[in-house]
């Protein structure tokens, strides 16, 4: 009696301690998604979103990613990099008002996904050489 | 020495565990300029999709499979999947399994990609830029990666742009 009551418990456990880390790994829900958005994101002074797509795919490249899809209408490009890891990567391009561009890239390093500030910055930084125009902070 | 082992093991694995993000992963290297000179051609036209169209034609040829392609960003996605077996790399894996008597995995087989990307260039977009990528997985015979890798060969590239550069005279004189 003793030792079924345990088996269905330990089972219980494991069946429940699984599911939660899913949920955990599906939804990434441990980081802030607020500080994450503004790790990630910038803004342009310009309102041409193919140019500035064009200009994020070919920094990429600078990089060493290969491309693996691009969406004018959504403005979205996906790349990877491989160089003894897999950096996968997306950014995505959208309106912000009448007057910007906001540009935002998520990373992920072969199994873990990128949070810390520097690579983003430093993607950043690559960029706005490239635009010709300054990577705004957004709050 | 050999009580050193475990710990060496045990050290191997936290480095390699927590490796995170290297540094220089998202920064311009000082050889990206190089690389980028050689992996770009410029054409003397304005048709774009025309360039795009030679592009796929030439990575049909080379045995590619397209896997995305996005006409109004001028890009193109390509793969295939190949043998990576090589005497070599055999003969290293005899060698390693008659040394520790352990049957020692080989490559077995490899996916290369390569990205194609045209891009208007000049004052008043009067050339096409191509800008073209490689790079390669691969597996060995256990089904795990032993390779994740950019191909960065100035040969291939050069292979690649003489094959286009026919492709596109061929595609304009099509009879």
């Amino acid at each position: 009696m003793k030792i079924r009551f345990t088996l269905i418990s330990m089972i219980f456990v494991i069946l429940f301690l699984g599911c939660a880390s899913t949920q955990n790994r599906l939804l990434d829900s441990d980081s802030s998604q607020v500080q994450l958005r503004s790790i990630q994101t910038r803004a342009f002074d310009t309102t041409d979103k193919e140019k500035t797509l064009r200009t994020v795919i070919s920094t990429l490249q600078d990089l060493g990613f290969v491309i693996d899809k691009a969406d004018a209408l959504l403005g979205t490009v996906s790349a990877t990099k491989l160089k003894g890891y897999a950096l996968r990567t997306t950014v995505t391009v959208r309106p912000r008002g009448e007057t910007q561009l906001l540009v935002r890239a998520s990373a992920q390093y072969n199994i873990e996904p990128v949070t810390d500030p520097q690579p983003y910055q430093q993607f950043f930084t690559s960029l706005e050489k490239a635009m010709f125009l300054t990577a705004h902070q957004v709050d | 020495m050999k009580r050193l082992l475990p710990f060496f093991i045990i050290g191997i694995l936290i480095v390699t565990g927590c490796r995170s993000i290297p540094k220089d992963a998202l920064s311009l290297s000082p050889e990206s300029l190089a690389q980028r000179q050689i992996q770009t051609r410029k054409y003397e036209t304005k048709d774009e999709a025309k360039i795009l169209a030679s592009c796929a034609g030439l990575l049909q040829d080379m045995g590619f499979n397209l896997d995305e392609s996005e006409t109004k960003l001028g890009v193109i996605t390509a793969s295939k999947t190949r043998s990576a077996v090589s005497a070599g790399n055999i003969a290293a894996a005899i060698l390693l399994s008659a040394l520790s008597r352990v049957p020692q995995p080989t490559d077995k087989e490899q996916k290369m990609r390569a990205s194609v990307i045209t891009r208007p260039i000049g004052q008043n977009d009067e050339h096409i830029a191509v800008r073209v990528t490689f790079q390669r997985i691969v597996w060995n015979t256990q089904g795990e990666v032993t390779k994740t890798e950019s191909i960065d060969e100035p040969k291939i590239y050069q292979e690649f742009f003489d094959k286009l550069s026919k492709s596109i005279f061929l595609e304009a004189h099509a009879i």
